[in-house]
């Protein structure tokens, strides 16, 4: 059975049921009990129609637990009231759901476990797996998530960015499970880019899927982290690559320049190069100067600063950090690699200690005290 | 089955035999230790006594209500507080002694110069729901 069809249809199910008069909580819940059905039933009944059948079961569902629910009067009469759906409004109905499921009222984690069940079709289970929390806890959060967002119109006009904020974040920060959510992040951004005609939405999608294309080299045996510069960069997926530098072009060249697609121009520049010795460095520092227009995020201070020291040498970069403020996370980490490379092994030795005892993860603060140890070995050859 | 906690300590503990911290091992050395941390785990998913394990960022706060409609206060991080939690691993286990055995295992894990840190490390068992029948 392809479960990954399954999941494309969430999204347009759940819009002809409220399209129909479900509310979107009601609709939602329905969807996710025909899923189940869909996984029981379809391995050994193929359905003809997987939409029209979708659409059936979850239809059923709703009238179900409509007719369950103390309140069922109230819903059979906006049922009737409601319009029937034009085929065109299709396309917006999906858009639609994915500005709901990104609701400024709702919180970074709440979004994202409810984008990720209505626009994903992923199951409680797997999403709780996913983010390390107890399926209970995480079927609260999506609970709360849709009580908050019961009073928004489905049709009121969202902002793109709010989604593209939630996407990002379902890309950048996936832990366990069987589900990939990079891959899940890359698919939901893909079938967003599809619906409108932002060039943001092109440089999101863009800047994963270069991030992605280097998946396979960025760590080793273990989950070793392996930087940048000793990434093993014929394991890049070139295809990806590809596809990536085209759809940032074409969005470039529309001249409406944001944050993902400058971020996304970044890591185009080091897809594009052979070797940190032979990458455009100074192209690159460039990038995060816009970035830094855009965006005046400190973090973006932080990583340009990486930037200038391959440029113009670890000194420029050291003055460069001097605008830094040093409780910025990552920030000793940049100052002893940087340090190193001006010479000063003492200090270098010592703040990627510091940086160790600081990380904010097992394998960065592996790879940290690795650094230590390896420019402590320096000072004793 | 029974549940125990094995708790590492960044402070608080005695002293381990092999008393080196890690930024002073080689990058092979730490390597190995985490190696040896990752197959002690993944044996344990196989033997099916892995519960969870976690461990932690060294800086903490201490923080404390402080009467209707006030902050929270905070205080610390303390540099001299004794004991500081560094990670655990929760096991299920048939007996104390298994306990005891496993947590000797995973002191042994490499350290300075490939040999075994003898780490000290505490078990600790976990208190359970009461049984149903109780005479």
């Amino acid at each position: 059975m392809d479960e990954s069809l399954l999941r494309t249809l969430t999204p347009t199910v759940i819009s002809i049921l409220v399209r129909r008069g479900a509310d979107f909580a009601a609709a939602e819940d329905a969807m996710q009990d025909a899923l189940i059905e869909a996984v029981r039933v379809w391995p050994d009944d193929p359905p003809g129609d997987p939409k029209g059948w979708l659409v059936t079961v979850a239809w059923r569902k709703f009238l179900d637990a409509a007719r369950a629910d103390t309140s069922r009067r109230h819903r059979e009469v906006r049922v009737e009231a409601e319009p029937v759906p034009g085929q065109g409004e299709m396309a917006d109905d999906s858009l639609q759901l994915y500005f709901l499921c990104a609701h400024p009222s709702l919180t970074p984690a709440s979004a994202v476990a409810l984008t990720l069940r209505a626009v994903g079709g992923l199951t409680t289970r797997q999403i709780a797996q996913a983010y390390l929390v107890p399926e209970a806890t995480m079927a609260q959060r999506i609970s709360r998530a849709k009580r908050t967002v019961s009073s928004v119109r489905f049709n009121q006009p969202g902002d793109v960015a709010t989604v593209l904020r939630v996407l990002y974040l379902v890309f950048n920060e996936g832990h366990g499970g069987d589900v990939d959510l990079a891959a899940e992040a890359i698919r939901l951004t893909r079938q967003l880019f599809a619906l409108t005609d932002e060039p943001e939405v092109a440089g999101l999608l863009a800047l994963m899927l270069l991030h992605h294309a280097r998946r396979a080299s960025r760590t080793g045996p273990g989950g070793r982290l392996i930087p940048l510069a000793e990434q093993d960069r014929s394991r890049w997926d070139t295809r990806l690559i590809a596809e990536g530098v085209t759809i940032l072009q074409a969005a470039l060249a529309r001249d409406r320049l944001g944050e993902y697609q400058a971020q996304a121009a970044i890591a185009a520049l080091h897809a594009d190069a052979p070797s940190t010795s032979e990458t455009d460095w100074l192209q690159i520092v460039e990038w995060y100067d816009e970035l830094l227009l855009l965006t005046g995020s400190p973090v973006v201070r932080l990583n340009r600063a990486v930037a200038v020291g391959e440029a113009d040498g670890p000194q420029a970069g050291l003055a460069a950090l001097a605008e830094v403020s040093p409780d910025l996370p990552r920030y000793a980490a940049v100052r002893a690699y940087l340090l190193e490379r001006a010479g000063g092994l003492e200090q270098a030795a010592e703040l990627y200690a510091e940086a160790a005892r600081a990380a904010t993860s097992l394998p960065e603060r592996d790879h940290l005290t690795r650094e230590a140890a390896r420019v402590r070995q320096l000072l004793q050859a | 089955m029974a549940k125990y906690l094995l708790l590492k300590h960044y402070r608080g503990a005695p002293a381990a035999v092999n008393d080196v911290p890690m930024d002073r091992w080689t990058p092979e050395e730490i390597t190995a230790h985490v190696q040896y941390m990752q197959d002690f785990a993944a044996r344990l998913e196989s033997t099916g006594e892995f519960v969870d394990s976690q461990a932690l960022s060294p800086e903490g706060t201490f923080v404390r209500y402080d009467g209707e409609g006030r902050p929270p206060v905070t205080d610390g991080p303390f540099a001299e507080t004794k004991d500081l939690i560094a990670g655990w691993m929760v096991i299920d286990v048939e007996s104390y002694e298994r306990a005891l055995e496993l947590a000797a295992e995973l002191s042994a894990a490499p350290g300075a110069g490939g040999k075994p840190i003898h780490e000290w490390l505490e078990v600790r068992p976990f208190l359970y729901a009461p049984p149903t029948i109780t005479e």
